[in-house]
């Protein structure tokens, strides 16, 4: 279990060009943090690193169990659940194969079970799931990369404009499934444009312009619609 | 000291180039089956002690980088690598020219030959991916070296065996080096030690180049990450 | 004992892929092919193939259709970002690239088994049973080709260039296996028994001595 993520002036650079620099943040479990910002202001290279899979070239970033640092192995990556732009799933494959294959990577013992509960839940229709992937429209990939975060029970679940290729209806309640990995103290960081969708359960808001962190705060009641879109337009443009 | 050694050791080598060319040409005595052809094999050999001096280096220095992860001992397999290539085409030029006055061929599938072909070829495959791979290729690069290495008696052993299983070889040392006269051998000897001193001179510059070169970049990536440089 | 299942289920993973949409087997297939016709046809005299230039022309159609399903073995990981979600996985990443390289073996043991039987149909050969022999030498063959090359993909995985570096850094490491390789072919060719299980030894010697290096580097090159 993870408590919280301490970001410690983080930067990143891809040969010459910089993508994020100094930042300083700290994400805590049982939260819901919106990261805001244009784009190419740097939000999918902050979620990459805490994902583990991009190395930050300045800066730290400690897991934090309590007070106890936890080591970046195999163990903390068990805990990480990723929704990516791309679907991280094989398009040869059907949605049960998928997810039985992650499950089988990730050393679940109900694997099956798991996964075909999970597809149930994120709305993925039953006919679909023995259709290999590549036949998907956009929604139900983006249904099924959904499940594919889920699958391990991550206590750090990470976000990348999920709510892309979903309707309104299924956009609303992937903001409740949100809501309830929150309610679980999952610590949950969703990057998005989609503020009407986040709005309601998200507690934290991180703002992103050019690199750099330009606004950082929290509301333990949450925030509405209209406070996140004065948030954004006020730090972002 | 530093300052010196570089021109030093480039004077050295420059005066033992020219004391050699001397002694070749003017001293050591005609071979008696190659005649003059026999004169490239002074400069030719000391080619291809430092084509396998600068590759075992080369995979020594990447084997040092790989288990100490520090970037001078990657400058030194770089510069090594690059001055492998350099010598090993030397060596392949000059040898192809001895070949042709020897055996009558520019080349044969002969057991050094085909080694050292390899080998270069290995070293160009290195050279190709420092110079293309992007960056964070240093680790790719120092794997390349370490297999490349690893390679060189397998590659060895197997033309060895593909020769003594079938037809005898018959590289020119059979008929030269072993009858070499005591001034043969002195002329020879001291090209290899001109090419030994040309070859440090080269190492040492070709090191000091490519530190520069990752320092520079080292310190610009610390003025990008801590925001004050903007890209 | 869950190493080898990881293992066994990345490689089962990549086959079931591949028997969906056959795209490698049949591209790497017909390539093969193609260059055993060509170079046939490039050795023909009084309108039969020499014998003597079986052992290049199948080989030289077994590394370059492997190379290709190599290259493609890994692209395909990088269409659905896949390679991000097996490296994010709690999976050792030995067990992931063992599991492709016992991938690729099959994939090329799959394009030797159209080589062999067109090397026999264009250049007139009957070998009885000397075919299991050669047989062996090319499962041997494809054990050591997936193994060194398994390593160099996943070493080329995030640089630039890495279509083209791959055959240039691979071929001169593949050397004393196409070397054996071909030798042994020329050997069972010429029905002589002892020369072919010298080379098939060697064959074995390099496929044992690659694998340990692999191991033995892996962790030190691939992983971040």
């Amino acid at each position: 279990m993870l408590t919280s993520i301490v970001v410690e002036k983080v930067g990143k650079r891809f040969g010459e060009h910089r993508a994020l620099a100094g930042v300083e943040v700290e994400f805590t479990a049982g939260s819901v943090c919106a990261l805001l910002g244009p784009n190419g202001a740097g939000k999918t290279t902050l979620l990459g690193i805490l994902s583990t899979l991009v190395r930050a070239t300045a800066g730290t970033v400690g897991y934090l169990d309590g007070t106890a640092r936890r080591p970046i192995d195999d163990r903390l990556r068990a805990d990480i659940g990723l929704l990516a732009h791309t679907s991280l799933c094989y398009g040869e494959l059907t949605a049960v194969e998928n997810l039985e294959f992650f499950a089988t990577l990730y050393g679940l013992a109900d694997g099956p079970a798991r996964g075909r509960a999970l597809l149930a839940e994120v709305g993925l229709e039953a006919p679909a799931w023995t259709r290999p992937v590549r036949t998907y429209s956009r929604g139900m990939v983006q249904r099924l990369a959904l499940a594919r975060a889920l699958l391990a029970r991550p206590s750090l679940l990470l976000l990348d404009e999920p709510f892309t290729g979903l309707d309104r209806g299924g956009a609303m309640a992937l903001g409740a499934r949100l809501g309830q990995a929150k309610a679980d103290g999952a610590i949950v960081v969703c990057v998005t444009h989609d503020l009407e969708a986040i709005a309601g359960v998200t507690d934290h808001v991180v703002v992103l312009r050019r690199g750099k962190l330009a606004c950082d705060q929290r509301q333990a009641a949450g925030y509405s619609y209209a406070e996140l879109r004065d948030h954004y337009h006020r730090h972002a443009d | 000291m530093k300052r010196i050694l570089v021109p030093g050791l480039a004077a050295l080598a420059a005066a033992g180039l020219a004391v050699t060319l001397y002694l070749i040409f003017y001293w050591a005595p005609l071979e008696r089956t190659l005649n003059f052809n026999q004169k490239i094999f002074y400069w030719h050999v000391p080619n291809w002690f430092m084509l396998f001096s600068m590759v075992f280096l080369c995979g020594g220095a990447s084997i040092g980088y790989l288990v100490k992860r520090d970037a001078r001992w990657d400058d030194v397999a770089h510069a090594a690598g690059q001055l492998a290539v350099l010598f090993g085409a030397i060596g392949l030029i000059t040898g192809s020219i001895w070949g042709k006055a020897a055996w009558g061929h520019w080349w044969k599938w002969e057991l050094r030959l085909t080694t050292s072909l390899i080998l270069w070829l290995t070293m160009l495959g290195y050279a190709l991916v420092r110079r293309f791979a992007g960056a964070g290729s240093e680790r790719l690069a120092a794997g390349l070296a370490v297999f490349g290495v690893v390679n060189v008696p397998l590659v060895y052993f197997a033309v060895k065996l593909a020769d003594s299983l079938g037809q005898a070889s018959a590289h020119p040392k059979t008929q030269v080096v072993a009858k070499l006269t005591a001034e043969m051998k002195t002329t020879f000897q001291l090209s290899v030690v001109t090419f030994m001193l040309l070859g440090a001179a080269l190492l040492l510059v070709r090191v000091g180049a490519i530190r520069d070169e990752r320092r520079l970049r080292e310190l610009r990536e610390r003025g990008l990450d801590a925001g004050i440089l903007d890209s | 004992m869950r190493f080898f299942r990881l293992v066994a289920a990345v490689a089962g993973k990549d086959l079931k892929v591949e028997l969906r949409s056959r795209e490698i087997l049949y591209t790497m297939g017909l390539f093969a092919a193609v260059i055993v016709v060509v170079f046939s046809f490039a050795f023909v005299k009084d309108q039969t193939a020499l014998v003597e230039a079986v052992p290049g022309v199948a080989w030289a159609a077994v590394v370059f259709a492997g190379t290709i399903g190599l290259g493609r073995a890994f692209d395909r990981e990088r269409e659905g970002d896949t390679m991000r979600a097996l490296l994010l996985a709690p999976a050792p990443r030995l067990a992931v690239f063992a599991g492709k390289t016992v991938a690729v073996t099959v994939l090329v043991v799959a394009v030797e088994a159209v080589v062999l039987p067109l090397c026999l149909l264009f250049f007139n050969l009957d070998l009885g049973t000397a075919i299991f022999d050669l047989a062996l030498v090319l499962v041997l063959g494809a054990i050591g080709f997936a193994t060194v090359g398994t390593v160099f993909a996943a070493m080329l995985l995030r640089t630039q260039s890495r279509d083209v570096l791959l055959p240039v850094v691979l071929y001169p490491i593949l050397v004393p296996m196409i070397m054996a390789g071909t030798k042994a072919t020329a050997a069972i060719l010429a029905a002589d028994g002892g020369d072919a299980w010298f080379w098939i030894k060697f064959l074995a010697a390099y496929d044992a001595a690659f694998a340990v290096a692999a191991l033995w580097t892996f962790e030190a090159l691939v992983i971040e």
